[in-house]
């Protein structure tokens, strides 16, 4: 479904992607752990095509999108939520994810309301519920508590119908219980989707992953099962230390 | 089209760009610093016209009349900063837009309450009324020889001032990061007053040049200010090597074009037609040349800062 | 909803009355003021569109009203005095010009997008004075205004019909536009561009398509505006004029359906009233812009409800 091959990029002298090398199977649900810093998100942007790297590849469904810019990549079905909160704040909820109803469509009008058009509207309120916020479709965006906004954020990766799902840190700043919820919803999701996930939240990774790869200073580390990444001695060393 | 007409209008053009880099210095340098779009710095080149034209009536000399012009721009342009500019800093670019649109209004205005709608005529000191001898054999206006000669002056010392000193050090540690600055103790906002004045002064030394160029009258700053805008666009923003580079091309392209294109289009497409089309294609020459460079270059030619 | 159907109604019947209660006053200027104002208001509901829900600062929207009046003066030059052609011509020409523009600016943001569709218009503006045949500097006289048939423009209160007909028409082609998935999509991309790229919303032809209409739409109220004040000249496309337009739009509201029309009123009423008071009205008029950008941001429509996102 996924392969990244070498794939560097630079800030100034800084490397914040080195050289990775990384491989996601169709149906697989892929964690990418790692410390602060790491070079986490600058990778999911070169995934999403925010980011241009500077080296190496990336295939998608046996296609070369290295240089695609980024909308035609959510098109052609990459899908990703943003570690910071990026919604339209001052659009209601429903409006939001029926926006990317609308993007994922591809198809554009210039007379009848988008918010009476069912084919936006209908698909957009099933997702909302799936995530838990029907309830509060018609609320502005801005007013959302911050853990709905972060189920908003993961409903509009959703509403696109991705092929594989990027979620940067889907329980960023969530309380305890609004990450169980996340957790569980997560783990439905998994049956249908392909993913990445970007999670400092062992409980959640654990629970979820079917493999890990481990990201330090911009390399992978190790790639493998939940279960053998915890045995890994140097992932012990270079991360995982002070907890294990 | 002798070589020393071409090398005549060539110093006009490069005349007309001195003129511009010094409009465009302190539009770069607000713009690059404070992030302000200053469309009132046409406005302080009409001030500075306008009162170094008055002072020079007043005190009969030419000189003291354009020391006390930049010293009144130069005070003019910090009082604008104190009163109106300051406020928009934390203000998106159409709010600075829209603003200082209402202070051209403004300014245009009280000019024309004080010195009247019509354009006056401002004259060289008597002792830069000749010619000079140029090396082609023909002879240059030596007032117009002197404006380049202060403009390249002046790019210099700006140039050193920026790169060399504690000032520009400030203005360009400002610039990018202003938090660090402020943590060292240094004023910004009289960092700010400062260099937004010095910008302004600059505006009205190339106005009170201009004066007994062009004419001096209301509005005679936006003229310029919106070819300033095409030399910003051109040289980068924020960039005093673009300012200058940027304004030297448009000065010479705009100058040329207007004397040359006409004759030039004349050889290949009949006279009649070439009469019309020439100065049509000539006043649009720069515009066409920021589309070009636009497209190749969106972020200008010299986008970093120096 | 509801409340603003109704209020657009009676703005509406309000307008429509004006004509017979102005000339049994004996009033006929204001007639033409306010004929005036609603000309240039079409104008300012299209800078509308890509200023307040397409976040493009364009500071030369004052191209298109001298395009289409340009378009009208030509035609009529040549002959040509069908009015339906000159409305074509003249929102067709702005149209492309808007494309050219566009297509350059577009690809820029932030200060340099001011600039440059600022510089653009300038470029037109000196073209219109270098251009002798149609009079240069000086601007040339209509022949005839645009024969449309069925309304007589020589006729000031037909021309006033007109323009408040079209004026509606475009306050509903707007609304239209921006609430369907095209709108939708060009107000997402002002709101949040990272988000909707990541959907894959392209911004760029969005933006693009939104600038051409807009471009066309002012084309046509540059086409009734030449006709209205029955002379073209390069004047129409200063920087002012531009400027003027921008004012009307934040002034009324950004991204709110009434807001241009409220502040073509609000700033040209104001206008004529500092005018009639002082010879050098611009010397009150542009502190009081500065306030009003200072201290009134979110404009006379904001008094009645919230914008639009
Ligand atoms: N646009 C940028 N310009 C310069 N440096 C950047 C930029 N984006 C990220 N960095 C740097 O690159 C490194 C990797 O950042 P990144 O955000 O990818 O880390 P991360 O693994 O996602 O961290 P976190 O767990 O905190 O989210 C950091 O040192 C960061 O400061
Ligand atoms: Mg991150």
């Amino acid at each position: 479904m996924l392969e990244v091959h070498a794939l560097t990029k630079s800030f100034g002298a800084l490397r914040a992607t080195d050289g990775v090398t990384l491989k996601v199977e169709e149906g697989e649900t892929h964690a990418i752990i790692g410390p602060n810093g790491a070079g986490k998100t600058t990778l999911i942007g070169q995934l999403a095509g925010m980011l241009l790297p500077d080296g190496g590849s990336i295939r998608f469904a046996g296609e070369d999108i290295t240089r695609l810019p980024a909308p035609r990549r959510a098109r052609k079905g990459l899908a990703r939520s943003f570690q910071i909160t990026s919604i339209y704040r001052d659009f209601s909820a429903l409006q939001n994810v029926a926006l990317a109803v609308q993007a994922a469509s591809g198809r554009t009008g210039f007379w009848r309301p988008a918010f009476d058009d069912e084919s936006l509207i209908a698909p957009a309120k099933k997702i909302l519920a799936e995530v838990g916020l029907e309830k509060r479709m018609h609320a502005v965006a801005a007013n959302l508590s911050h853990g709905e906004q972060r189920q908003l954020e993961v409903a509009m990766a959703l509403a696109t119908r991705p092929r594989l799902l990027l979620l940067d840190e889907p329980m960023a700043g969530m309380g305890a219980e609004e990450s169980q919820r996340m957790i569980g919803f997560l783990a439905g999701l998994k049956q249908r989707h392909t993913m990445i996930l970007v999670e400092h939240d062992m409980d959640a990774v654990f629970r979820l992953a079917d493999r890990i790869s481990v990201l330090v200073y911009g390399r992978v580390i190790a790639t493998d099962t939940p279960e053998r990444i915890k045995q890994n001695e140097e992932v012990r060393r270079a991360y995982l230390g002070e907890d294990a | 089209m002798t070589f020393s007409l071409v090398f005549e209008q060539l110093l006009n053009g490069l005349q007309f760009g001195v003129t511009l880099f010094l409009m465009a210095a302190g539009l770069t340098l607000v713009l690059g610093i404070m992030n302000v779009v200053n469309l009132a710095h046409g406005s302080l080149y009409m001030v500075g016209a306008y009162l170094a034209l008055a002072a020079a009536q007043w005190t009969g000399s030419y000189l003291l009349g354009a020391a006390l012009g930049l010293f009144g721009t130069l005070v003019v342009g910090m009082g604008v900063e104190v009163v109106v500019l300051r406020t928009l800093y934390d203000r998106d670019h159409l709010d600075q837009v829209l603003a200082t649109f209402g202070l051209i209004l403004f300014f245009n205005e009280l000019i024309a309450i004080v010195w009247g709608r019509a354009s006056l005529f401002a004259s060289p000191p008597s002792w830069l009324s000749g010619h000079i001898d140029l090396f082609t054999g023909s002879r240059y206006p030596a007032y117009r020889a002197a404006i380049i000669l202060v403009g390249l002056v002046t790019a210099l010392i700006l140039w050193y001032v920026v790169t060399r000193t504690r000032l520009g050090m400030l203005i360009r540690a400002g610039a990018s990061n202003r938090t660090m600055v402020a943590a060292l103790g240094v004023n910004i906002r009289l960092l700010y007053t400062v260099v937004f004045g010095f910008g302004a002064a600059l505006a009205g030394l190339a106005g009170l040049m201009a004066g007994p160029i062009y004419n001096v009258q209301p509005g005679m700053g936006e003229l310029v200010l919106i070819q300033v805008f095409v030399v910003v666009v051109i040289g980068g923003i924020g960039s005093i090597r673009g300012a200058l580079v940027g304004a030297i091309i448009v000065g010479i392209v705009d100058t040329l074009g207007r004397a040359f294109l006409k004759p030039l289009m004349a050889t290949i497409i009949s006279a009649p037609a070439a009469e019309s089309a020439g100065p049509a294609l000539a006043s649009m020459l720069i515009y066409l040349l920021m589309a070009v460079v636009l497209a190749i270059r969106p972020q200008g030619l010299f986008p970093a800062r120096g | 909803m509801k409340a603003r159907l109704i209020s657009w109604i009676v703005a509406a019947v309000l307008l429509a009355a004006l004509p017979p209660l102005l000339l049994a006053l004996g009033q006929p200027f204001y007639l033409d003021l306010v004929r005036r104002i609603m000309i240039l208001a079409i104008a300012a509901i299209s800078l509308n569109l890509i200023l307040g829900y397409g976040g493009m600062v364009s500071f030369g929207h004052a191209a298109y009203i001298g395009v289409g009046a340009y378009a009208v003066g030509i035609l009529g030059f040549y002959g040509f005095f069908n009015g339906w052609l000159h409305i074509l011509v003249a929102m067709a020409a702005s149209a492309l010009v808007a494309l050219a523009i566009g297509a350059v600016s577009i690809r820029t943001s932030g200060i340099y997008f001011i600039m440059i569709t600022l510089a653009f218009t300038q470029m037109l503006y000196y073209l219109g004075i270098s251009v002798a045949e149609f009079g240069g500097d000086d601007g040339m006289r209509l022949k005839q205004r645009s024969q449309l048939g069925i309304v007589d423009l020589n006729d000031p209160v037909q021309f006033y019909y007109l323009a408040l007909v079209l004026m509606l028409l475009s306050v509903f082609l707007i609304h239209k536009l921006i609430n369907s998935r095209f709108g939708m999509a060009l107000r997402a991309c002002r709101s949040n561009e990272a988000r909707s790229r990541a959907i894959g919303f392209s911004p760029y032809p969005y933006r693009l398509a939104a600038f051409v209409i807009a471009g066309a739409l002012c084309g046509l109220a540059g086409a009734l505006y030449g006709n209205h004040i029955n002379y073209i000249t390069p004047s129409l496309m200063t920087w002012e004029q531009s400027g003027d337009l921008m004012f009307m739009v934040i002034l009324g509201g950004m991204a709110t359906t009434a807001g241009p029309v409220l502040g073509a009123f609000a700033l040209l009423i104001v206008e004529e009233v500092l005018k009639g008071w002082t010879e050098h009205w611009q010397v009150l008029m542009g502190p009081l812009l500065i306030l009003s950008v200072l201290f009134f941001r979110r404009g006379l429509a904001g008094i009645f409800y919230k914008p639009d996102a």
